[in-house]
């Protein structure tokens, strides 16, 4: 069995493939290069070094977002069309998910946290054992998740790049419960991913569509303006 | 007889999730289109983001459907073509992608077409083309005149300085409060009128085979605006059929000028405004007069479609000319001769 996993949800570029439960390759970039142009090539590259051909692959692993929607779109879509035309499993995991991976074992709490502007953030909250979901990922403003995840009076671990952008608005809230990851721990892994998929239930591959956990401006705007008509 | 070719082409450059099998660049074997109109309707134009998140819930979907009515396995392919560009940045590249993972799965060739390339090529799905060739490109997000001595070898002797001529017609259909697309209902207005409201023909320099269409929608515009300052009822027919008056009579007057200077021997029309039923009309008889082969192709092939991408990547995989796994979306993709 050999899973090729692919996060493409924020700037970091992660690819891995794991054969049998043994790491064949793992590789996270980050360059803040444009996915669109650089997944599929890294792919290519990875897998032969590691002498995997297309047909050898037997499970495809994807985060699912939540992250840049463009980025979201390029994983799944070069995931869904592998796992299809290769008749093989996909498995989509959520990409807070993934970084949270990261804090395994801390004894706590592990908050992934995404940047996504205007003092909010897609994040979520899981046990540091187990990675069982405490607060749903989300987007949230920053301070409200914050003030949220500081009632539960335990300590939590922060990881994710962005974690640096609201790192003292979280001191401030949570003040001695706040810790933060080291900075290797604070990028995605599809290693991590791969085994996060090997848990999870087999997505149906063409209706596996990205988790934005936001709806477009277009559509919030129209909203309001219904609602406003309502009125 | 060598053997046959056959290319799944897949296009996703606007508000269409198209995807289709073409033999030997000819002969479509299947052409499946998801249209994403009734989404975008509401917000009355096409929602770049919207339409980005529809792509990715339709593209696997949409393959299968093409590769399942064939009934071919992928092994059974040449080459994956797929609209490069021009384009929604955003839609364009869940084709470039679906494409290149579609391509490195199953080890085949892939093409990266040009959109226009692409509406040019249709034709060739019904009719062999003749060269030299004059194709005019007319819809919502290009107006361009495109001179081919052969195959790939593209010229733009004219386009659009401002608006497209499909965007003029969405802008005016608004404030004539016609639902969107506005395209098909001015010209349904158009034709059940008797008068026509004057507006003026935008010719530009002499001799310019360039189009303009901002200044006529102004005009509109000023005529509504009047209209209503002075407490008059428009006729929203009288006005459909003076502005579609004169983008027809401008249209056909420059490619028929071009036809005849270059020396067309086919001229052929693409694109979504090409089924606007006045400019079918009018470019059907002005060429019929001066005795000069004109074809439009059949409503499906006139708006986006991933037949037409196959049908030019069919030609552009028998001339080598491969792209690669880094292949991007292009928005701004120019028209590029193959040779």
């Amino acid at each position: 069995m050999i899973y090729l996993g692919i996060d493409t949800s924020n700037s970091p570029l992660a690819l891995a493939l794991i054969e049998d439960g043994v790491v064949l390759i793992e590789e996270t970039a980050n360059l803040k290069i444009n996915h669109s142009l650089t997944a599929m090539p890294a792919i290519e590259e990875m897998m032969k070094k590691a002498k995997v051909l297309p047909a050898d692959l037997t499970h495809i692993a994807v985060a699912e977002g939540p992250g840049s929607y463009t980025g979201v779109r390029i994983g799944l879509t070069i995931a869904k069309t592998l796992a299809w035309s290769l008749k093989i499993p996909l498995h989509s995991v959520s990409s807070l998910k993934v970084l949270a991976a990261n804090g395994q074992g801390f004894d706590g709490l592990v908050c992934p946290i995404m940047d996504a502007r205007r003092g909010t953030a897609f994040i979520g909250l899981y046990e540091g054992t187990g990675l069982k979901s405490v607060l749903a990922d989300q987007h949230s403003d920053v301070k409200e998740f914050l003030l949220k995840a500081k009632e539960l009076g335990r300590p939590v671990l922060f990881t994710g790049i962005d974690a640096a952008l609201h790192e003292a608005l979280i001191v401030e809230v949570l003040g001695r419960a706040a810790h933060f990851s080291s900075i290797q721990n604070r990028l995605p892994r599809a290693s991590n991913l791969i085994l996060l998929a090997q848990q999870s239930e087999e997505s149906d591959v063409h209706h596996a569509v990205p988790e934005y956990r936001r709806i477009t401006e277009a559509e919030a705007n129209y909203n309001k303006a219904q609602e406003g008509q309502i009125l | 007889m060598s053997k046959d070719i056959y290319v799944l082409g897949i296009e996703t450059s606007c508000d269409e999730t198209a995807a289709s099998i073409v033999k030997n660049g000819t002969e479509i074997i299947s052409n499946i289109v998801a249209s994403q109109i009734e989404s975008h309707k509401r917000f009355g134009g096409v929602v770049p983001e919207i339409a980005s998140r529809h792509h990715v819930e339709q593209i696997t979907l949409v393959i299968e459907e093409a590769m399942q009515l064939a009934g071919m396995e992928p092994d059974q392919l040449d080459a994956v073509a797929v609209t490069e560009g021009p384009g929604l940045v955003g839609a364009l590249l869940i084709g470039v992608n679906a494409a290149k993972a579609f391509a490195f799965a199953h080890q085949l060739p892939l093409v990266g077409v040009h959109h226009i390339a692409g509406h040019i090529y249709a034709n060739r799905l019904e009719q062999e083309m003749e060269f030299p060739l004059l194709a005019l490109v007319i819809s919502g997000g290009h107006t361009e005149l495109i001179y081919m001595k052969e195959h790939g070898d593209f010229t733009v002797i004219g386009e659009t300085r401002d608006d497209a001529a499909g965007e003029a017609y969405d802008k005016v259909a608004r404030t004539l409060n016609l639902p969107y697309p506005g395209g098909p209902h001015i010209d349904r207005l158009a034709h059940t009128s008797d008068e026509a409201v004057m507006f003026p023909r935008i010719w530009l320099e002499e001799g310019s085979y360039d189009f303009s269409f901002s200044g006529l929608k102004s005009s509109v515009l000023n005529y509504m605006h009047n209209a209503a300052q002075r407490g008059e009822q428009v006729v929203p027919e009288r006005v459909a059929a003076g502005f579609q008056n004169s983008v027809v009579e401008v249209v056909t007057g420059k490619t028929m000028r071009a036809a005849e200077e270059y020396k067309a021997r086919q001229v052929i029309a693409a694109g979504g405004v090409a089924a606007n039923k006045g400019l079918r009309n009018s470019l059907d008889a002005a060429f019929k007069q001066k005795g000069i082969p004109f074809h439009i192709p059949s409503l499906p092939l006139c708006t986006d479609n991933a037949a037409m991408i196959a049908a030019a990547g069919t030609v552009m995989y028998e001339k080598g000319l491969y792209g690669n796994m880094a292949m991007n979306g292009r928005p701004g993709m120019p028209l590029t001769s193959w040779i």
